[in-house]
């Protein structure tokens, strides 16, 4: 992969890294004076502390992008906490606030090679691959993995560490992460003769309950079920409807993909059905944005989105509904999501460790406890679900217990290199397919040919 | 004229910034569009034209270009006939013109990203207010930013909308700049209304409409606001115009020679328009 | 021509009745609903707009002026002067008149990248500094004024500039003023180029702080997006409903020859 400076061929005024690092105190600073500093302490007896605890005591401020993508006040509870670890630790964390996943990396990266990028960064716990490629990551054990820290990485949910470990080495850190679910309206199921403390477990009668809960006519038209399709998040359905046919898009390296499998043909084949056949959801590509409002005013019965959008709907459903995994062609199933915390390679070596200070205080059970409550983004590692606060909220809202039994039927998200261009590619041919302008087969032939031309350069690598 | 050694620093500071940032990244891009960047450190050197072959069997790279040419085939003429009856309406002298022509006008002064949003909220299925009508009329819903055939034409609309007032000022100058003389002399010998219109008042505007059209041809390929904001190119890259791919490959993909060779390709049509509107429309414009 | 114009404000119309209703009313159309500031209260405090339409008048005021005085210096030497090379060097300047800075954005960002003005606010105005369109339009204007004054000017003792800011200047007002208006609009709107530059919330100008404000991943609550977008246009709205005679004036006077 090619990075903007880099990839010149024509003379250029090659950049100063260090020097124009402006974030970067460390480098700021004249080596001299540091080391004449330390070796000024170590004479000095009695106020040793470790280098590495002197110097990361040195960093006074670190910042980092964040993206928001549901629709939960995120922005504010997340300067709370930097105030809060500003207070207890004297350290000036400052959160920005990107964007979606893809606008976060392309800022982040950009302000990297700009010379002035952040720390450490939320992003898209699937872009693992694409990171690594533009070098602009570090794993975690590259920065110091003592016994402590190592129990808490293995604290982590199995499902939310795919697509961070690769080669035996963490490179991320689970923060926001969530399950694709189906939302559904308890009312409109009774109303409709379904039952509705049952959600279908198995594709037909999911295809069959959206059909008797669609009602075109009259002055309140409602559809049965809708499923975003748009571009950045038609794969992560289509990896929910493949993840409920037991079936994973990519290989664990992210160099391949099989879009054209039987399984993922047959997920294509459902998804279309369900307008074509059983005119449960409208015809063409819902969009992500409209799932929520659609599902709140109740112009659809079923939503198929993030469980990050749940605290946002128990606060304001008016009928009672819950939450269920994706049916599934032989069992329900699902996909993760959501972003992990990176941390930036550009970053010295006390930044990388303060940064790493803050990722442990920031997924520390209470404090997980707190985003998870407030956001409905699902607890990230079992001791968090244990916290009274989370206990308590479970028992005025049920439905925040489900996402804990869904994780072990949950796959990794598709996750390759170039990320984003194999996504889109994807995309497209499911939009082409919902359209009807081909069919299923043919659209996932097609998207399987273009990514393995976009992939075939990281196949031999 | 006279002749002064001081004149060309005058010129210098505006020429300076117009090369460094307009003309020479231009070259610099054309340039570079011949060369390939070096993968993993390995590879890249002059290709000649190979970024050029690749760009063409890119169906997105297709995609796109067939778009943009069909969008500035609508979104010209449509935003140059609606702005000279927006014009002609707001000239003549009816009440409550000043607040029409305001209405009109608004758009312009929003940022396309506002109009995006706006549209956006416009365009969402069922309860977005063209979907209502379009129900009430018993079309029944569609989703036309989610649908292939009804994306692109949904952001020609915004574009539309956003530019036409924008030239309604320009056409009003114009019309309020031809001599009453004329209408009187016309009205002495009895000619008709339309008669005037079409051998008078349209030839009179003739500058006006070919500054007007070559305005709407750049926007055309140059403004990608709203595709960025509202489909994202799709579905399916219906929605996808030639700028938004330079966009893509050089900050989604950080494929600059893709960059390189798109961008340069945008700017021959460029170039191809305004040569071609000049020559074909220059010579019956006619000025006074 | 009324129904004409009632549709074309139909949009504005929508989004302003999504803006002043609370969300669950925002797209209900019943007359009696209640109306609310609560969204633009709401809206500015979710993401910081205060400190986005700092920037963005930072931003419009060093580009217009930078363009003013640049533009007025070129354009004096264009439209007075010869010197060789100049009709030459007027037309490679006019390429810019076609070809805005904007579409060249990856390598114009690597030639900020490389001056290190990355992420700063001048950046974003930079690429602009030297506009092809001011020249135009001011060459334009210098040429329609009567030697006679200048000569008059010179006889008096003044010096090459003196001459341009006494006599020049004064006599192009409506250009300026169409010019100045026709520039701020377009840089306070102004979004790809911004976008790419800016990566922070103390460069962010208001077009890109809506554009991540109102990204559709989002929940999208209409009414605090409608809000938002109102807020962010707010500005150069109410400029223009105040100033729509002289904008309207201005462009009447220089025409198009």
């Amino acid at each position: 992969m090619t990075g903007i400076a880099s990839s010149l061929r024509l003379p250029h005024r090659p950049r100063p890294h260090t020097a124009r690092d402006r974030n970067n105190r460390e480098n700021t600073m004249p080596v001299i004076s540091r080391r004449t500093a330390v070796a000024g302490m170590t004479t000095a007896a009695g106020m040793l502390a470790a280098p590495a605890i002197l110097r990361a005591q040195q960093v006074k401020e670190l910042s980092f992008y964040y993206p928001v993508t549901v629709s939960a006040p995120m922005a504010a509870i997340i300067a709370e906490y930097c105030e809060r670890y500003a207070k207890e630790t004297g350290i000036s964390v400052k959160p920005t606030y990107a964007g979606n996943y893809q606008d976060t990396l392309t800022k982040a990266v950009t302000a990297i090679r700009g010379g002035n990028g952040p720390q450490f960064s939320i992003m898209l716990t699937a872009d693992i691959h694409t990171l690594q490629a533009l070098d602009v990551i570090v794993p975690l054990d590259e920065i110091g993995l003592d016994k402590a820290a190592r129990d808490w990485l293995a604290s982590f949910w199995p499902a939310f560490m795919f697509n961070t470990r690769i080669g035996g080495k963490t490179w991320s850190v689970p923060f926001q992460r969530s399950v694709m679910v189906m939302f559904y309206n308890k009312a409109a199921f009774a109303k409709a003769g379904l039952d509705p403390d049952h959600y279908p477990t198995d594709w037909k009668s999911q295809a069959l309950a959206a059909q008797k809960l669609t009602n075109r006519q009259g002055s309140a038209p409602m559809w049965g079920i809708e499923l975003p399709a748009d571009i950045s998040n038609g794969h992560w359905t289509f990896g929910a409807l493949c993840g409920s046919n037991n079936f994973d898009l990519m290989n664990d390296a992210g160099t391949k993909v099989f879009y054209n499998a039987p399984k993922a043909i047959e997920a294509l084949d459902y998804w279309v059905s369900l307008s074509k056949t059983y005119n449960a959801t409208p015809p063409g590509v819902s969009a992500w944005p409209t799932l929520v409002p659609s599902f709140l005013r109740g112009d659809t019965a079923i939503i198929v989105t993030s469980t990050g959008n749940l605290a946002t709907i128990t606060a304001n459903a008016k009928f009672p509904f819950d939450i269920a995994l994706p049916a599934g062609n032989l069992h329900p199933g699902s996909v993760v999501g959501g972003g992990n915390l990176y941390i930036f390679k550009h970053a010295s070596h006390a930044e990388r460790q303060a940064a790493l200070r803050f990722a442990q205080w920031l997924t520390a059970p209470d404090r997980a406890a707190d985003w998870s409550t407030r956001t409905g983004y699902v607890c990230v590692t079992q001791p968090a679900f244990d916290t009274p606060t989370m206990k308590a909220y479970i028992e005025k809202n049920p439905a925040a217990a489900r996402p804990k039994s869904f994780l072990p039927a949950a796959h990794g998200e598709l996750s390759t290199f170039q990320d984003a261009r194999v996504q889109t590619v994807l995309e497209n041919h499911i939009a082409a397919a919902l359209s009807g302008n081909e069919t299923p087969a043919a659209a996932l032939k097609a998207a399987q040919a273009e990514a393995d031309g976009i992939l075939r350069r990281y196949q031999h690598a | 004229m006279e002749q002064h050694r001081g004149a060309w620093l005058l010129v210098l500071p505006a020429a300076l910034f117009i090369f460094a940032f307009t003309n020479i990244p231009l070259l610099a891009t054309l340039v570079s569009s011949l060369y390939t960047s070096p993968i993993a450190g390995h590879g890249g050197g002059f290709v000649g034209l190979d970024n050029y072959r690749d760009l063409l069997s890119d169906p997105s790279f297709r995609t796109s270009l067939v778009n943009n040419l069909i969008y500035a085939a609508v979104t010209v003429p449509a935003s140059v006939i609606l702005a000279l009856l927006m014009a002609l309406g707001v000239n003549a002298a009816i009440p409550g013109r000043a607040t029409l022509r305001l209405s009109f006008f608004l758009p312009t002064m929003l940022p396309m990203i506002a109009v995006g949003a706006i549209w956006l909220f416009f365009y969402t299925p069922q309860y977005g207010l063209v979907d209502r009508f379009t129900r009430f009329i018993g079309l029944g819903d569609i989703n036309w930013l989610g649908n292939t055939a009804t994306a692109l034409p949904a952001m020609m609309a915004v574009a539309i909308w956003k530019q036409a007032g924008f030239f309604m000022i320009f056409y009003l100058a114009a019309l309020q700049n031809i001599p009453p003389v004329l209408r009187e002399a016309a009205s002495l010998e009895g000619v008709s209304r339309f008669y005037f219109f079409r051998r008078v008042t349209v030839p009179l505007l003739g500058p006006t409409t070919l500054f007007v059209m070559v305005t709407a041809a750049i926007n055309a390929f140059c403004v990608v606001d709203h595709v960025i904001e509202m489909t994202q190119g799709g579905p399916d890259n219906a929605s996808s115009l030639l700028l938004y791919y330079v966009y893509q490959a050089g900050f989604r993909d950080w494929d600059l020679d893709t960059a390189a060779a798109a961008t340069v390709v945008l700017v021959l049509i460029l170039g191809l328009l305004a040569a071609g509107m000049f020559a074909l429309f220059g010579r019956r414009v006619h000025y006074r | 021509m009324w129904l004409f114009g009632l549709l074309w404000a139909l949009p504005l119309l929508y989004a302003i009745w999504a803006a002043v209703h609370p969300p669950l009313y925002a797209t209900e159309f019943e007359l009696g609903s209640p109306v609310t500031l609560g969204n633009f209260a709401r809206a500015w405090h979710a993401a910081p707009f205060a400190r986005y339409f700092l920037n963005t008048v930072l931003l419009v005021s060093f580009t217009v002026t930078g363009q003013c005085v640049l533009a007025t210096l070129a354009a004096f030497a264009f439209a007075r002067f010869s010197f060789r090379g100049r009709d030459l060097l007027f037309s490679a300047l006019l390429l810019q008149l076609m070809v805005s800075p904007s579409i060249l954005l990856v390598w114009n960002y690597r030639e900020i990248s490389w001056l290190g003005l990355a992420n700063t606010i001048p950046a974003m105005g930079i690429p602009y500094l030297g506009s092809a369109l001011g020249i135009f339009l001011l060459r334009q204007n210098f040429r329609t004024i009567p030697t006679e004054l200048d000569d008059a000017a010179r006889l008096e003792g003044c010096s090459l500039l003196g001459r341009l800011w006494k006599v020049y200047v004064p006599l192009s007002r409506s250009t300026y003023v169409a010019f100045g208006l026709t520039s701020i609009a377009y840089h306070w709107n102004d979004f790809l180029w911004p976008l790419v530059i800016s990566d922070s919330v103390t460069t962010r100008p208001l077009t890109v702080g809506l554009e991540i404000f109102a990204t559709p991943e989002q929940g999208v609550q209409w009414s605090l997006v409608t809000a938002a977008t109102l807020l962010s246009s707010a500005p150069l709205l109410v400029a223009f409903l105040i100033f729509q005679r002289q904008f309207v004036q201005s462009f009447l006077r220089i025409g198009i020859r």
